[in-house]
């Protein structure tokens, strides 16, 4: 059984590949530190989180992740820069009101950025729009329009513009559909997107 | 494995007005057993009214002030820890305080006794811990007037903490804080049995001492947490008297818990301790709250509660944001409940698990690093 599969999450051995041992880590939106605690076991990390949910903060600390409940919008001033090797938005900037402030904040305290996000770029998202004429909905936007916690779609093209336009240097990018890497037609292909990213500052 | 209350002697304590104070009792209690390594050590540090009884691991014995947190398989687990709580100095438990014998007069210090800090109260737990052979605890904590010895710990003797877990508290006492404790010291020196603090060989300023626990405890409770406890229920009555009487239940609890204190706690003490508290201000002599903690080296977890309106959550938030400025490596969770300030002590379920898995944390982190 993979990691994933036993996280749930498909970007978990992803960004663990990303991490080198003993980084000094950065989860935005931790949740129940489930990615810390694994990152924590396996790449003997100092884990930080940031979560807003309090039953997931207890969680959280209960698996021995340091955590600060607050928005994650409005909890990242407070850190000086560079203050983090890596810092992570999992699955969690398409949910963010203000995403480019979150994103800029992040190079400034840390001095990697993972972005890992849905692509809304994806074939079935746009098959499903194409064809109901409605708000897609698939697997991975399974919500109704009025439900969702998703208030920003993006796809990776939408992204790779972002990068260029503030001049992000982009270390890696990797591209999953499933648990599947994806090489190419990325922007139509993948589900998910995990973007390494270093401030050019 | 449960200590009996015990008593340890210094010779003199250097209090922070300069004073000395020579010939110092510490009265603690300890639960579990200290390792060989002496790595396992907890402090746990009471808050304004406590005592060194934190907990009775023993069934028939009166239960401690601490016991939902304190024990075998609980947040503080004694199978696991080594416990110690002592009774604070300035206290009236077994340490000494105003009410003690002042051995250079034969007679009890009242308001000769010199005034006091929370640092003076850190110092002297300091010792203690020393002379039990402890250079390091794993953690220090407490509540309240406890979470400011918590963060005294911190700052002060660096090296000699590996946790701090200050609960409901402030790095500093606001206006409204040492107004609420000034009304209460009023009330004591306003009663005519108070004579200026020598009332030891007559009787104690019993009303004014009740009237300053009454507003005590409105402060830990909350505006949901009276309405579910007493609404506008009549006391043992179905109509008004029409007269100042008990008419309602909350006059009667307070009443009953007024003068329920005033058996098992001194006025002097009340005074010297709450004054003690007023002058807390951890950002004293330095340019900032976060270039005062920059002293700490331990990791802090700072739990606040959403119901406490005496000490709010936003200011545990500063204590946060100035550690989190530093880069320090704290843990933070606002708990909800609508047991106003009281919930540290009596709303213990989600407040175990974070305290049990950060210690966890903790213990194993120390042992990581040999």
């Amino acid at each position: 059984m993979k990691v994933h599969d036993v996280l749930g999450r498909k970007d978990y051995a992803l960004i663990s590949k990303l991490i080198p041992t003993g980084s000094r880590v950065l989860d935005l939106g931790c949740g129940d530190g489930a990615l810390l605690a694994f990152l924590k076991e396996n790449k003997g990390i100092d884990a930080r989180g940031i979560e807003l949910n309090p039953e997931l903060v207890q969680a959280a600390v209960a698996r021995g992740v340091s955590v600060y409940q607050g928005d994650l919008e409005s909890s990242l001033r407070e850190y000086p820069d560079k203050a983090f090797d890596y810092v992570l938005l999992s699955q969690t900037v398409q949910e963010t009101r203000r995403p480019l402030k979150v994103l800029t904040e992040m190079l400034r305290i840390g001095s990697h950025a993972i972005v890992a996000f849905p692509n809304f770029g994806h074939w079935r998202v746009r098959f499903s729009h194409l064809m109901s004429g409605r708000a897609p909905q698939t697997r991975l936007f399974p919500h109704a329009w009025h439900a969702s916690p998703n208030i920003h779609f993006l796809t990776v093209l939408d992204f790779e513009e972002l990068t260029r336009e503030q001049g992000w240097l982009v270390e890696r990018r990797l591209f999953l559909s499933g648990s599947r890497r994806v090489s190419h037609f990325p922007n139509l292909c993948a589900e998910i997107a995990v973007y390494l990213l270093k401030s050019q500052r | 494995m449960n200590s009996e209350l015990q008593t340890a002697r210094f010779s003199e304590l250097a209090l922070d007005s300069g004073e000395t104070l020579r010939d110092v009792e510490v009265a603690y209690e300890s639960y579990g057993q200290l390792n060989d390594r002496k790595s396992n050590a907890i402090l746990i540090v009471h808050a304004f009214t406590g005592d060194a009884h934190a907990a009775s691991l023993d069934g028939d014995a009166a239960p401690g002030w601490w016991s939902s947190m304190i024990g075998p398989g609980k947040a503080f687990d004694t199978d696991r820890y080594f416990v110690l709580c002592s009774n604070v100095l300035g206290g009236c438990r077994g340490t000494t305080g105003p009410s003690s014998i002042d051995l250079a007069t034969g007679k009890p210090y009242g308001m000769s006794f010199p005034v006091i800090t929370i640092g003076d109260m850190v110092r002297l737990q300091h010792l203690l811990v020393e002379s039990l052979g402890i250079s390091q605890l794993l953690a220090v904590s407490g509540g309240s007037m406890g979470g400011m010895q918590a963060l005294e710990w911190a700052v002060s003797f660096p090296e000699a903490v590996y946790a701090s877990i200050p609960i409901a508290t402030t790095g500093r006492h606001t206006a409204q804080q040492i107004a609420f404790n000034e009304v209460g010291r009023q009330a004591i020196v306003a009663d005519p049995d108070f004579q200026d603090g020598s009332y030891y060989e007559s009787k104690p300023p019993a009303r004014g001492l009740a009237v300053a626990r009454m507003v005590g405890h409105i402060t830990y409770m909350s505006d949901e947490s009276m309405r579910e406890k007493f609404g506008r229920k009549l006391r043992g009555r179905e109509e008004f008297s029409y007269g100042f009487g008990v008419d309602f239940e909350v006059e009667s609890y307070l009443r009953y818990r007024g003068s329920q204190f005033v058996g098992r706690f001194d006025a002097n003490s009340y005074l010297y301790i709450t004054k003690a508290m007023d002058y807390f201000d951890l950002t004293s002599g330095y340019p900032s709250l976060g270039a005062s903690l920059e002293r700490a080296q331990c990791r802090f977890l700072v739990i606040s509660f959403t119901s406490d309106w005496l000490y709010p959550s936003y200011q545990s938030l500063e204590i946060v944001n100035a550690l989190r400025s530093r880069n320090h490596d704290v843990t933070y969770c606002e708990l909800t409940s609508t047991y106003g300030h009281d919930a540290f002590l009596v709303d213990v379920k989600d407040q175990t698990g974070i305290v049990r898995g950060f210690l966890a944390r903790c213990e194993r982190e120390l042992e990581a690093a040999g």
